[in-house]
């Protein structure tokens, strides 16, 4: 088979003006702009393209489209670029994938040879055992893995999102897809809609028929003259439930890939059909090309298949095959209907290139000599939105295809689809659909505008839900054609025969879905677009039965493969700054991203920041500390609900401690409240808890006492919070504060005042201290957050003030024994866990988890506990486990540990088993690195300062 | 994905919504059993059919409904009015 471009078609795609150059492993070629990679390199006398996946045989041009098998290539750093789809531009390198050294002397062809033994469930059965080998199995698996090269310098590509809410998403853009859309748009609906191919047409393109091509032309003129929106180069992957559609838009003018998230009202599915391989012995020869292939490259790109041809029909679109070959000079050897129970054996020839044919047409058996065998064997309707919708189609001997069977009533159906019909046929089913789909539209929409309290108010009532009282397409009758009297492969993409298929039906694998896991069939880059049926009729055989007795797959999405890099696309995720980043930026700091935001880390040496706020004074920017404002009379009591201990007696200027327990028991969230004045109080949560527990307490106000006056306004980033810590701090604030008595008396330790600090009124601070410093939490208007800090360096330059970060903060409260939610404690830590049950309040009347935390005060728990390594110098990493001596029986592990600067040696906090948290217990910590040291629990929590002196000054 | 009708916003993505899981009554924390307070925590009927549910309406008015949804069709029906204050958990 010799591929050569002709004279002008009367409907080509290409711009012969415009020559495009590009390589092909290295090699100068050139073709024309509209050329897809694979018609260009076809034009040129190409004839392998790629080496199959497993026996490294030779492969061809199958269907010349998005779903060929054989056409899979790396394009620059882009691995399995679709030849047969992917359009042609000057100065592509492409290069075969899966073959080594080269495409045409290829050593894993050695595997060909070993065909036997690669059957089906090959690597199951001897990559197995024994599991020691599994390292080198993997080594030897992942040289011979298909595809193509991953580059990973090769820069992040753009990809981009978009939301949409059309009234009908028209899947298609055949004559009966293009026909829906009108119509919907013509019946006011806002229509979407979606073609796989680089234009609209379907079948029309590649058809050469007079008729055919005035009809392309008025739809295009119609098209172009509406309101559709029309999207080229784009699939519909998937339909979720309620018409939510994923469309993955390939040809975006910026971004490499666009997901679109489309709510459709309604769904129009007209997919067409697409054109089945036939199996027989030699079908993955090259040479041997499907009739829609013959037709494509002869109509689309102007290129001759072949110079002597077989044609095996058993439609009308092989017969229309035939004449087009002939148009452009091949020489037609033969043509043997189907219909009439022709049939074809085998191809004969190279690895590389049919020679001959072997047929049973009307003169008997008989080989033919011919460089390409054209086959028409019948199609598959690719029913995937249908499945994917919940259908389950039904087979159709008589027609040899599936047909819908009852879809839910916003997803319609139309072309080749739902049924056949002549051309004028298609395109009023596809118009009556699309009528049919923009009068349901409207009633959804009616219904979710009138569902919606706050929309504009609709006019009337819902229109009632229009019947379906189109008249049905009808069903050409067809041949049952899926192998011959020989086997062949069933899956190119995968490599694998019908003698697999049937050998794995043999060992115990006959249901389809067990047998396409088995061997793989369908899995491949096609997706089962080409292969599921033939799959399907092999199983059927194998098992004696037919074809609607075995059903089939299920078609999930997404329809077309995808790019991870479209699914991830953009994330619209926002950060989180304080209003103080500014100054971080400008003084050397180190981010550290918790959660949405954006917190400083340190600035350089923590140990140093540590040191400074002992000795002096810092400044740490705690902006995203959880703050829920409360107000109303009845906060006391909500208070009293979520919290573990008392609350009811909390005086006007005072702040309290408080821990959250879900209704397990477990720890959820701590943190201070403070009454600011008598109905007014505010909740601080810590900072990765504040969405949480803001719903939380919703949820119990909204759900569970919605008779109890509270108001929770969530103020988290309404203030910019800073935390002034150390002896010097005091000092330091009276620089900057009026109006608030300072003094150890006046204002002492767990109380809140009111002040103006910087000359900003409206902030309110309260003496909390998490560093176990004498400290004032200063919560300050957002906008002067920037202000305010300035402030406090300004004013303290000589009290030595600098900032500290999370890390210095951390390493501080460690060295104070604080626990962190969800760090010292897990999803299991019960509240007397933490070695504050002695907070827990049963006698109070309710509150969340008390029946757990009452059943818990009987009961020996793992504890929070305070563990110094006996060795000073070793920090065990966090998570380490500890251990019964030297056994690995787990007593519990390390949960947080640092290098504490103050007292000049390693830290940790831990979980324990209850009998391991006593005082001067000791414990051995197993470390990564397999060595186990001994370690010490001391008796209380604070590995500094124990008796407080220091915060309570 | 499922279109979740809040009472308040219309109906909308189920993403902008938090699932609350199966209605339940909170029993009596002072008289509850061991195994009345454990079904209330992790047991749930989990039917092929309707079901009265939970939902949160986080990324709206971050109201807390409870609606029936048939589990099987994904259909909805009986959802408080919008402003109904006891439209929370049954």
């Amino acid at each position: 088979m010799t591929m050569s471009r002709q004279g002008v078609q009367p409907n080509e795609v290409i711009d012969r003006s415009t020559k495009l150059r590009f390589r092909w492993n290295g090699k100068r070629f050139s073709g024309f702009e509209g050329d897809t990679i694979a018609s260009a390199l076809a034009a040129s006398g190409e004839q392998i393209f790629s080496r199959s996946m497993k026996y490294h045989r030779p492969r061809g041009i199958l269907t010349a489209d998005f779903w060929d098998p054989n056409l899979m290539v790396q394009v620059g750093d882009d691995p399995n670029v679709r030849a047969g789809h992917r359009r042609l531009e000057s100065g592509m390198d492409v290069r075969a994938q899966n073959a080594w050294p080269s495409l045409n002397r290829d050593l894993k062809a050695a595997n060909s040879l070993l065909g036997r033994f690669l059957t089906a469930g090959f690597y199951y059965k001897t990559f197995m055992r024994p599991q020691w080998l599994w390292p080198t199995y993997e080594r030897v698996l992942a040289t011979f893995a298909p595809g193509g090269k991953i580059d990973l310098d090769t820069p992040h590509a753009y990809h981009d999102k978009r939301y949409t809410h059309p009234d009908v998403v028209v899947a298609g853009a055949g004559p009966a897809g293009i026909e829906a859309a009108l119509a919907a748009s013509s019946e006011g609906a806002s229509v979407l809609l979606v073609e796989h191919e680089h234009a609209v047409g379907g079948h029309l393109r590649y058809s050469s028929d007079a008729g055919d091509q005035a009809a392309l032309t008025d739809l295009r003129a119609a098209l172009d003259a509406s309101d559709v929106e029309v999207l080229t180069d784009s699939t519909v992957t998937g339909r979720y439930e309620d018409n939510w559609l994923g469309i993955v838009q390939r040809n975006h003018p910026i971004a490499v890939e666009r997901l679109i998230k489309a709510r459709a009202k309604t769904l129009v599915a007209a997919p067409g059909l697409i054109e089945r391989p036939y199996v027989f012995e030699g079908n993955d020869r090259p040479g041997v090309i499907t009739s829609g292939a013959a037709r494509r490259l002869i109509n689309l790109w102007g290129v001759k298949p072949g110079e002597r041809a077989v044609v095996f029909s058993a439609n009308a679109d092989g017969d229309a095959a035939v004449a087009d070959l002939e148009r452009v000079g091949t020489e037609i050897a033969a043509v043997i209907d189907g219909r009439t129970g022709g049939s074809v054996s085998l191809t004969a020839g190279s690895s590389r290139a049919v020679e001959a044919v072997m047929v049973n047409g009307t003169n008997g058996a008989e080989r033919i000599d011919a460089d390409l065998l054209v086959v028409a064997a019948g199609w598959t309707a690719p029913t995937s939105l249908l499945n994917m919708a919940g259908d389950r189609p039904i087979y159709d001997p008589a027609a040899a295809r599936f047909f819908p069977s009852d879809p839910p009533s916003n997803v319609l159906a139309t072309g080749g689809l739902a049924g056949d019909a002549d051309l004028d046929g298609l395109r009023q089913h596809g118009a009556a659909t699309g009528r049919l789909a923009a009068a349901r539209a409207a009633a959804v929409r009616h219904r979710l505008q009138s569902r919606t309290a706050r929309a504009l108010p609709v006019d009337g009532d819902e229109p009632a839900w229009a019947p379906d009282e189109r008249a049905p397409l009808g069903r050409d009758p067809h041949p049952e054609l899926y192998r011959a009297d020989t086997h062949g492969m069933v899956d190119m993409s995968e490599d694998i025969s019908s003698k697999d298929l049937v050998a794995a039906a043999h060992e115990g694998y006959d249901s389809v879905e067990l047998a396409k896991r088995y061997t793989t069939a369908t899995m491949g880059p096609s997706q089962g677009k080409l292969e599921t049926v033939n799959t399907v009729a092999a199983i059927a055989e194998a098992r004696g039965e037919t074809i609607s007795e075995v059903g089939t797959t299920v078609w999930r999405p997404p329809y077309a493969p995808l790019t991870l890099g479209a699914l991830a696309g953009r994330m619209f995720e926002p950060v989180r700054v304080s209003s103080i980043q500014p100054w971080h930026e400008a003084n050397n700091v180190s981010i550290i991203q918790a959660g949405q935001w954006l917190r400083p880390d340190h600035y350089g040496d923590p140990a140093a920041e540590v040191r400074n706020v002992r000795e002096n004074v810092g400044l740490i920017d705690v902006t995203p500390l959880g703050k829920l404002d409360l107000r109303g009379t009845d906060v006391p009591k909500l208070l009293s609900l979520l919290y573990v201990n008392k609350w009811m007696k909390l005086g006007v200027g005072r702040v309290r401690y408080g821990m959250m327990c879900a209704e397990d028991g477990v720890v959820l969230d701590d943190g201070v409240t403070g009454r600011l004045g008598e109905d007014h109080y505010m909740m601080s949560t810590t900072s990765s808890g504040a969405g949480g527990v803001w719903e939380w307490v919703e949820n119990w106000l909204q759900t569970e006492r919605p008779d109890w006056q509270v108001h929770v306004t969530p103020v988290t980033t309404a203030y910019a919070s800073i935390n002034v810590a150390g002896p010097k701090s005091r000092e330091l604030m009276s620089r900057v504060c009026e109006g608030v008595d300072l003094d150890a008396e006046a204002f002492p330790y767990m109380t809140v005042r009111e002040a103006t600090v910087a000359g900003v009124e409206g902030c309110f601070m309260w003496r909390i201290g998490f560093t176990g410093e004498l400290s004032f939490e200063l919560h300050v208007p957002a906008g002067h957050g920037l202000h305010v800090w300035e402030a406090l360096m300004d004013a303290g330059s000589d009290l030595g003030v600098g900032p500290f970060g999370l890390e210095g903060q951390r390493i501080m409260r460690l060295e104070k024994g604080h626990f962190i939610v969800g760090q010292d404690t897990d999803g299991l830590t019960l509240g007397p866990s933490t070695g504050l049950g002695s907070l827990i309040k049963l006698d109070k009347d309710d509150f969340a988890g008390k029946p757990e935390l009452a059943w818990a005060a009987d009961r020996s728990l793992p504890m929070v506990v305070a563990i110094q390594p006996d060795n000073p110098d070793v920090v065990p990493e966090e998570a380490a486990q500890i251990v019964r001596g030297d056994t690995n029986e787990i007593l519990g592990r390390i949960t947080s540990s640092r290098y504490s600067p103050t007292l000049n040696r390693s830290i940790c906090l831990g979980q324990v088993e209850p009998d391991l948290a006593a005082g001067g217990t000791k414990l051995t910590v197993l470390l990564e690195s397999g060595e186990r040291i001994g370690a010490t629990v001391i008796d209380h929590h604070a590995h500094f300062d124990p008796a407080g002196e220091r915060l309570r000054g | 994905m499922l279109l979740v009708p809040c009472p308040n916003c219309g109906p909308r993505n189920s993403t902008d919504l938090r699932y609350g899981g199966e209605s339940h009554a909170r029993p009596d924390p002072n008289t509850a059993s061991p195994s009345e307070w454990r079904a209330y925590l992790y047991l749930r009927d989990n039917p092929a059919g309707w079901l009265r549910e939970n939902w949160y309406c986080a990324s709206g008015c971050r109201r807390w409904f409870s609606i029936e949804r048939n589990t099987a069709t994904n259909e909805f029906r009986n959802p408080p009015l919008p402003g109904d204050k006891r439209g929370g958990a049954a």
